[in-house]
């Protein structure tokens, strides 16, 4: 297969395979980060993760109308605007939906599957019934568009870059929060031991709350960048809920780093099986292996305890 | 106390069943038209994915997101075996090979595929249809039980397999008519399945096997295997420190629903006409739970109401009230876990036995039953233990 | 093949009784309001009276197909009002009955029994995917009803029951194939698709045809339904840099590949390699964004910009009902081309039974079609000609080649098979 090809193409086509290898990895722990911070703390998963994505989308194509009506001197710029009100408003969504419902359900885990399922049915018709049953194009800026010449034959897609820069940022930002910041001390304690937690006086019903809002926020912000490489419509959130729950589940969910890496294991595992199969059979020989792995070691890649 | 109040509960019981079989046999057949009655018995094929899912989620606490997996493995099973009788080489003379199905055909296959070879013989069908989802349920749950993988992992990998069985099906379409389905089924053994009359006796047959199943998980629950399952439920541990293997419960209500569930798949096939993987993946797995959970987990004979209940709605519903019908199944979602847990049937049981009692005159029941109690119970315990498994003695 | 007559005894003697009012000239049928009366025109207790008709319209109106299916309500819709204003059929108003299939195969074959049994309607105009036609088949087929399927699909399919007013797979495909390699000089393609019947179906055929034109087949890959990462599959594009690359992905897959396509620096503008699809209408283009895939070729018999005078009228019509920023796309048309074809035939046969119109479609032509003239086969597909349409930055496409012959259509392709 690669006979044809000289070492400085061959270079180049490995060096371009792995950067896509890169920026699945990236699309997966944004997707799978906002997730894992809910289910680590309370254990819930949220099955309406792909419909506050898609919420997140939909605030940045609103966005991008206000500012291509209102505001199109500075039209290229909308996009980090578009970003923060789609983490605030879907952290929002997320604080309400906590305090309504999720909270009552903390003991019932498998409950709130059923629940949260409820809440994405609800959530795409809303999205239906407002925007309309079709997709809505969201129309880039152009510092996003087109490629970026590495080197004479290797190119790498701008909007690759920037979803890898923003997941390195968004991780960071997490772990800084979660390992300095007062909340994330809180955090940690209430998962660690939330009686105790509690009994010094740490408000976990807040601690909860902050987090889910958190969770649901940094799914918003995962959404509204990938309105960069993919469809915004009601049924969207569908297309990245088994991806993103393996991973979750894969990882663990006990620490950011069991997600990163098992991210980083199914998106190389896929990417490299895509580029020597067909798209069909690799996606089927990644989900068959992850299922697997887990049936040998069900705890996932990165666990303190076994789960019940 | 627990013998006096399981007699009141067979006393009590016989009467619900027999409500319900005069619904099913006598009401219905009278009141509506072969093809209403045609859609109340697909319906009651999807109650039988409802009962196992009482069965291995209200009693077993096993919640899977995947039961449409074994639901379409046994549709699959049957549409394979009526679908080699529809494409003998008389009927399927003007293909390019005669004898082998369409489907196949326009794929240029040329010969039959060995594994569908077997499902020439009707014993073997029908034995495929109890088993093969049945070793599938096994395979999963060795591998799952028997390293304490419970709770809200096992529900996602259930998730994932529905996932993996979908494309699949859907990929191999030479192999299994792909998203299109196995289509155009029309003969059992040379009775034609497409007219009224056969709409009739499969609708009944299919009653029968209901009741069957029915009486299959009433054994299973009221026997000792049933008070196991309860307590497993509750207090997993402590089952395990008595000496039982948890594990080897857990698979064997696992893959009892999921025989359960195939049998209702086999009986869409023959109700409907034909099987595809739209019944298998993740969307309608989550569903069927739903008929379940409205019925009320618990109650053997509330998932079938559940089941035609819910249906019914959608039907009525999506007719007249599209849009309104989708956030009304998301309500439903919410509203049967928060606000009626135990569904109708605790519905039923909180509110209305009593009152009924009252009004007929025999013993108010002033306590609950005893699986009230423990779901209850339940809900708060075994559960809470996913989260905090350093409280092991709790 | 089936057919089913109910009555036989009597409907001879109504058979023979419409053979003499056949011999009436059509003209004087057409003007003359004042019908025979519903028993000489609908003999099998079809839903018809002496002022109506009814007909049913079945089509996704919530779930996943919704998005696609609209477009073929509307066209329905619209070509059942036009009628109704010229007159109705046979003097008859035509009413309709609408249910949703609800993206959901059991339904539609559930709906289209209810259509033909209790409502009893006339013709059915319906479906969208292959997979709920596949559902209704066996249903038109056991109580003899009558389609009217709009999408262009894979072919392999030939009922007595049903008309398909969209493309076959070889009327499509080989064409644009055709037109690639002379007009284009494309040597090597690489074939794209999702992964269920039609996109496999189209590239085996494709496939064929590129062999049999002596060029190369570089690469075939297939995406499951919903994927949204193509990055793989676009570097080993660059890699294999083909003269072509054939497309035929469809669904939410195809806003992420195009999107992705753009993003990784390949310019459809420049033709290198060339994009063809099969599946992306001005429908499409709605979500995936036409800066995103301005400058691709797609492979249609019917598109918005036709510069024809018919195709002029139909597009102020249907902007008139539905709003100015509506597009139409292939499977629109095809579906406004239904109810008109029913009329013809019907008209033709004097009557409402659907034997009788049968034996009346084959050789049934509309010369007041958008797309042209297209002409009933006898295996129930159109004569149609096929077009290549260039993407434009606002959605629409630009006709650049017309097949110029009408391209029989051949749903069995010996050869391809």
């Amino acid at each position: 297969m690669f006979a044809e090809y000289s070492a400085a193409e061959l270079t180049s086509i490995f060096a371009m395979q792995g950067f896509a290898g890169l920026i699945l990895f990236s699309v997966f722990v944004l997707m799978a980060l906002g997730l894992a911070i809910i289910f680590g703390q309370m254990g819930v998963i949220n099955m309406a993760h792909g419909e506050f994505m898609i919420l997140g989308a939909y605030v940045t194509y609103l966005t991008s109308n206000v500012f291509a009506n209102y505001l199109p001197g500075i039209y290229e710029a909308y996009f980090f605007v578009a970003m923060i009100i789609a983490f605030f408003v879907t952290g929002a969504l997320g604080a309400f939906v906590e305090w309504a419902m999720i909270r009552h359900l903390y003991k019932r885990p498998l409950d709130t599957l059923l629940a949260t399922w409820g809440l994405s049915l609800i959530m795409q018709q809303l999205y239906r019934t407002i925007f309309g049953a079709r997709e809505v194009g969201v129309v880039l800026p152009d510092w996003l568009m087109g490629s970026y010449q590495v080197t004479d034959m290797i190119e790498v897609p701008i909007n690759g870059i920037f979803v890898m820069i923003l997941t390195i940022v968004i991780s960071t930002g997490v772990w800084l929060m979660m390992q300095k910041s007062r909340l994330g001390k809180q955090t940690r304690a209430v998962v660690q031991n939330r009686p105790m937690a509690a009994a010094v006086g740490i408000d976990t019903g807040r601690v909860d709350r902050l987090t889910f809002a958190l969770g649901c926020g940094i799914a918003g912000i995962a959404g509204s960048a990938f309105t960069m490489v993919g469809s915004t419509g009601p049924t969207s959130g569908q297309l990245y809920i088994v991806d993103t729950f393996l991973v979750v589940v894969f990882g663990g969910a006990t620490s950011l780093l069991g997600t990163i890496a098992s991210a980083f294991t199914i998106s190389q595992a896929q990417s490299t099986m895509e580029f020597f199969l067909s798209g069909s059979m690799a996606k089927v020989l990644t989900l068959l292996t992850v299922v697997i792995i887990l049936m040998l070691r069900p705890e996932g890649l990165f666990s303190l305890k076994i789960r019940r | 106390m627990l013998t006096k109040a399981r007699d009141f509960l067979m006393k009590g019981d016989i009467t619900h069943l027999i409500i319900l079989a005069a619904i099913i046999f006598v009401i219905m057949p009278l009141s509506m038209d072969i093809f209403r009655l045609n859609l109340v018995g697909k319906y009651l094929t999807y109650a039988f994915v409802a009962l196992g899912l009482v069965l291995c989620w209200g009693y077993g606490g096993v919640l899977s997101l995947g039961q449409g997996v074994f639901f379409g493995l046994g549709g699959y099973c049957m549409a394979m075996y009526l679908k080699l009788q529809a494409s003998t080489p008389e009927l399927t003379a003007i293909q390019s090979t005669p004898g082998i199905p369409d489907f196949m055909d326009w794929n240029q296959l040329t010969e039959l595929p060995w594994f569908w070879e077997p499902f020439h013989s009707f014993a073997f069908t029908v034995l495929a249809v109890f088993i093969i989802p049945a070793i599938f349920a096994y395979i999963i749950g060795v591998a799952m039980f028997k390293r304490r993988v419970g709770g809200v992992y096992f529900a996602i990998i259930t998730q994932a397999v529905a996932a993996i069985l979908t494309i699949l099906i859907i990929g191999q379409q030479g192999y299994t008519g792909g998203v299109n389905g196995i289509t155009d089924l029309r003969t059992l053994n040379g009775w034609d399945i497409r007219t009224d009359e056969a709409k009739y006796v499969l609708y009944f047959i299919n009653g029968l096997l209901l009741f069957g199943a029915i009486f299959a998980s009433r054994y299973v629950v009221k026997s000792k295997l049933g008070r196991l399952l309860v307590a497993m439920r509750e207090r997993e541990d402590r089952v395990r420190f008595s000496g039982y293997d948890v594990s080897n419960f857990k698979i064997f209500i696992f893959c009892l629903a999921a025989a359960i569930s195939a049998v209702g798949g086999a009986m869409f096939t023959l109700q409907v006409g034909f099987m595809s993987p739209s019944f298998v993946g993740i969307v309608p797995s989550i569903e069927m739970v739903i008929f379940c959970a409205v019925g009320g987990r618990l109650s053997i004979l509330g998932a079938i109401y559940g089941t035609l209940i819910v249906n019914f709605a959608k039907t009525t519903f999506s007719e007249s009230f599209p849009e309104l019908w989708l956030f009304a199944m998301g309500a439903l979602f919410i509203g049967v876990v928060m606000a009626f847990p135990n569904g109708i049937a605790g519905v039923y049981q909180s509110h209305i036995s009593p009152w009924l009692a009252k009004k007929f005159g025999s013993t108010p029941k002033d306590e609950e039953t005893p699986i009230m109690a423990t779901k209850k119970h339940s809900v708060e315990s075994n559960e809470a233990q996913v989260k905090e498994p350093s409280h092991a003695g709790n | 093949m089936r057919s089913k007559t109910l009555n036989p005894t009597s409907g001879v003697r109504r058979r023979t009784l419409l053979k003499s009012l056949l011999a009436i000239p059509a003209a004087v049928m057409l003007a003359n309001a004042n019908f025979a009366n519903a028993d000489m025109v609908n003999t099998t207790g079809l839903a018809v009276t002496d002022d109506t008709v009814t007909v049913g319209i079945l089509h996704s109106v919530t779930g996943t197909m919704a998005i696609s299916e609209t477009g073929s309500v509307q066209a329905e819709k619209l070509a059942i009002k036009q009628i109704n204003a010229m007159g109705g059929v046979l003097g008859r108003k035509i009413e309709y009955i609408q249910e949703d299939g609800a993206s959901d195969w059991p339904t539609f074959a559930e709906k289209a029994k209810k259509l033909l049994v209790s409502d009893k309607v006339a013709a059915i105009m319906g479906c969208w995917t292959s997979a709920s036609r596949k559902a209704v088949l066996p249903v038109m087929e056991q109580y003899n009803g009558m389609l009217f399927y709009p999408t262009f699909y894979e072919g392999l399919e030939q009922s007595p029951n049903v008309i398909y007013t969209g493309q076959e797979a070889t009327q499509q495909i080989l064409e644009g194939i055709d037109w690639a390699s002379r007009v284009k000089g494309a040597k090597s393609f690489y074939l794209l698709g999702s992964d269920y019947i039609w996109p496999r179906t189209s590239n085996k055929i494709a496939r064929k045809h590129i062999e049999k034109l002596g060029l190369k087949t570089v690469g075939e890959e297939y995406y499951p339904l919903g994927h949204t990462q193509f990055n793989s599959v676009i570097n080993k594009i660059k890699l294999k840099k083909p003269d072509v690359v054939f497309i035929s992905v469809v669904g939410g897959s195809n806003v992420a590949f195009y999107k992705q396509l753009k993003a990784a620096g390949i310019e459809m503008g420049k033709e290198k390699p060339l994009f063809l699809t099969i599946s992306v209408t001005e429908d499409e283009i709605l979500g995936i964004g036409g800066e995103n895939i301005e400058g691709i070729y797609a492979s249609m018999k019917y598109f918005q910009s036709l510069p024809n005078e018919n195709n002029k009228k139909f597009v102020a019509a249907f902007k008139e009902e539905y709003g100015d920023d509506i597009v139409i796309g292939d499977v629109t048309q095809a579906a406004y081309l239904g109810p008109w074809i029913w009329k013809a035939a019907v008209e033709k046969a004097g009557s409402f039974d659907i034997d009788k119109i049968k034996e009346t479609l084959p050789g049934i032509e509309i010369t007041a079609a958008p797309e042209g003239y297209v002409k009933v086969h006898e295996n129930h597909h159109l004569w149609s000609k096929t077009r290549i349409g260039h993407a434009k930055l606002d959605g629409q496409y630009d006709v650049v080649y017309e097949s110029p012959e009408l391209i029989e259509p051949n749903p069995f392709p010996a050869g391809y098979q």
